[in-house]
């Protein structure tokens, strides 16, 4: 059969030479090779002890933003589900009343906000399409669960520490996101 | 009693039950592994009667060797119960009497040989790797060759029925 | 004879044998156990993993979470499968594998309570014929098996079992035939006396060692001759029905027998328990008897463990033979070259001797 173009190999087969034959050669060349890797770097690492550190511009699960005095960002403008391609964010809208202006930083909140982790695709742009900085990624990702139920985060679970009641732990998710804008 | 003689007993006694097992049981199968434990009794009369090496030649031979063969074809039969082909009664009137008969000569031979079971109770040394190499190879020399060479034959013979006739396989 | 007073029975003597077979049984389930350890660490290295080291310090508690794990598996004898046989194959694999261990010199003698121990549970005059005796028999653990789980996959790795270990059987006896031509005796121990004085049989043997080394991988059904539990093409072979401790006992029995085969081969061809450049009988003067007895031991350990490392470093090594090609190597290549090794070592014995 004519080939199609010029570039097959044509494989040379020739009776194996007496050396060949003996295998044992071979074997042992083999052997060393297994034998030398034994001392090379490993390509694990110990998970739960060591952890390989994420790429500047990984995304992880989303975080609800506050400002310095504990006040959500979020005015519920409905970009982010807009932008979302997978669909995986809804939310409600509702009024700020006079009593709650140390909880939103404006007249317009978030009553429910839920992104669906499992339609999620993690592809940031929610992150993007936000005019008030509060939508991020971070860089963790959603444990597993043993329901789908489990995968749909409300805002009890996206909302980042008050840093105004728990100081350390806002600063500690802060300092995260900091290093995080930095390496972008 | 000795110890030597309570062991006789015993291995006498499972050589003959799993004699008898070999023949009773329905499944060829456990009729081959019966055989093999009627093996294994003897070798541990070979080992009472100081013959070690014919001990554990028994051993490697006829259990380790000719019975896995026997196993081997036995395991790949069809055993079904119903394919069975049934023998004719003259067949079998024919087994039982060459079976008796043979018997009839064995009980005769060892009823003679009386004074030979019990010597071979004592400790004898023919049994030893380097009595029975002396006596094969000086007194018994051109049996012993005699016998390798018909081996020999039945060797080539097995191959050459096992080799397929080259013009059948060209057509 | 010695099998005589093994009969006559010695109170004190069945005693002190008793406690040597346990002692020999518990210390190579212990090996075989951390062989299995020792196979996934080593195999893990050689692919740049890091292995087992979860359970205890380094993983090494690995062997005994997965003996517990075995231990707690739901036991399941298949409905079809001959229920007596489907038992007796696991325990004849074992016995099989353990039952060797009587005739290897596993040291000299040491001195206890004022009795004189000798470090073998039996020093039978046909010492290598034994082993043979018992490793023929170790077929009958495979056949059993995989007849009995009436499974068409148990029973053709059954078959391919048994073949393959008659098949080198042949070979691996042969090669030692020459060796038995160089010491003329059969007995282990006294093979490891001569190899003391006169330089370690490796020497004067390569080939047989090599052919008996190949022959020992195809017995202990090793890669690369791990055809009847060849996991990709039999599902696991012949233990394919056996769950639990069942199972456990026939992956068990293949450590066992590797350990027991190292131990062999280092007494045949690699002096056993004589230390290496050191001369025994003048140490035991300075350090006493008891002292150069366990050093011995150590020594024919450290050669052990170095076959039982070579067991494992081919295994993650080389790949499985084609059932044809491990038919060619047993019957067309080793048994001739056995046949030559042994022609080659009878004609330089006759000619030194003459």
């Amino acid at each position: 059969m004519a080939s199609l173009t010029n570039r097959a190999k044509v494989l040379e087969q020739k009776p194996m030479s007496f050396m060949e034959r003996l295998y044992l050669p071979a074997i042992f060349k083999g052997m060393a090779i297994t034998f030398s890797h034994m001392f090379k770097k490993k390509a694990t690492i110990n998970y739960p002890e060591e952890k390989r550190p994420f790429s500047p511009v990984f995304r992880g699960l989303h975080v609800l933003n506050r400002d310095e005095e504990g006040r959500e960002n979020c005015t519920a403008c409905g970009l982010c589900a807009v932008a979302c391609p997978a669909e995986a964010i809804t939310m409600e809208a509702a009024e700020r009343k006079t009593s709650e202006e140390h909880l939103y930083r404006e007249e317009k909140y978030a009553a429910k906000y839920e992104i669906n982790m499992l339609r999620c695709i993690f592809c940031g742009l929610c992150e993007e399409a936000c005019p008030k900085d509060a939508i991020y990624m971070s860089e963790t990702f959603a444990p597993s669960n043993f329901t789908r139920k489990g995968f749909i985060y409300a805002k009890d679970e996206l909302l980042i520490p008050n840093p105004v009641t728990d100081k350390e732990k806002y600063e500690i998710a802060k300092g995260l996101r900091e290093a995080q804008l930095k390496n972008k | 009693m000795h110890i030597n003689e309570i062991l006789f007993w015993f291995l006498t006694a499972l050589a003959l039950f799993s004699a008898m097992m070999v023949v009773f049981s329905k499944n060829p199968v456990h009729s081959v592994l019966w055989l093999i434990v009627v093996f294994m009794a003897i070798t541990g009369h070979y080992i009472i009667m100081n013959a070690q090496f014919l001990a554990i030649v028994n051993m490697i031979v006829y259990a380790g060797a000719i019975m896995v063969l026997f196993l081997f074809v036995i395991m790949f039969m069809n055993l079904n119960a119903e394919s069975e082909p049934q023998k004719s009664k003259w067949m079998k009137f024919a087994a039982v009497l060459s079976g008796g008969s043979l018997m009839l000569i064995l009980i005769a031979a060892l009823k003679d040989n009386g004074g030979f079971i019990s010597s071979m109770r004592g400790e004898g040394s023919i049994g030893l790797i380097k009595n029975l190499g002396k006596v094969l190879f000086t007194d018994y020399v051109v049996p012993f060759e005699i016998s390798s060479i018909l081996f020999l034959s039945a060797m080539v013979g097995a191959v050459v029925l096992g080799k397929k006739d080259s013009s059948t396989i060209v057509s | 004879m010695i099998t005589m007073d093994l009969l006559a029975i010695n109170f004190s003597l069945g005693l002190e044998k008793l406690l040597l077979i346990g002692a020999i049984i518990t210390f190579s389930l212990i090996v075989a156990m951390y062989t299995t350890y020792a196979e996934r660490k080593v195999a893990a290295w050689m692919q740049d993993r890091r292995g087992p080291n979860r359970a205890g310090p380094f993983g090494l508690l690995q062997p005994a979470a997965d003996g517990l794990k075995l231990f707690f598996k739901e036991e399941i004898i298949p409905l079809t499968s001959n229920k007596t046989l489907f038992v007796l194959g696991p325990a004849l694999a074992m016995i099989t594998a353990m039952l060797t261990s009587a005739v290897i010199p596993w040291g000299s003698s040491i001195e206890l309570f004022g009795r004189n121990i000798s470090l073998q549970i039996a020093d039978v005059n046909i010492g290598i014929l034994y082993v043979f005796g018992v490793v023929s028999m170790g077929v009958y653990g495979i056949m059993i098996g995989g007849w009995s789980s009436n499974n068409k996959f148990s029973l053709i790795a059954a078959v391919r079992g048994a073949s393959q270990i008659i098949s080198y059987e042949l070979a691996m006896g042969l090669s030692l035939i020459a060796l038995l031509m160089m010491t003329g005796s059969l007995s282990l121990k006294t093979i490891v006396q001569q190899q003391m004085e006169g330089g370690w049989n490796i020497i004067y043997q390569p080939l047989g060692f090599l052919i008996f080394l190949i022959c020992v991988f195809a017995e202990c059904n090793r890669t690369p001759f791990d055809l009847p539990e060849a996991e990709n093409e039999l599902n696991f072979g012949y233990h394919q029905e056996y769950s639990s401790m069942k199972l456990g006992l026939y992956l068990f029995a293949e450590y066992v027998n590797m350990f027991i085969s190292s131990a062999v081969v280092s007494t045949l061809f690699f002096g056993g328990y004589d230390i290496p450049f050191v001369d025994e009988t003048a140490l035991s003067l300075s350090l006493g008897a008891n002292t150069v007895a366990l050093l011995g031991f150590a020594a024919l350990f450290a050669k052990i463990l170095f076959f039982l490392f070579l067991f494992i470093w081919v295994r993650w090594t080389i790949p499985r033979f084609r059932y044809d090609q491990l038919m060619d190597l047993g019957w067309k290549k080793l048994i001739p070259l056995a046949l030559a090794n042994m022609l080659i070592t009878a004609v330089v014995i006759l000619w030194l001797n003459k």
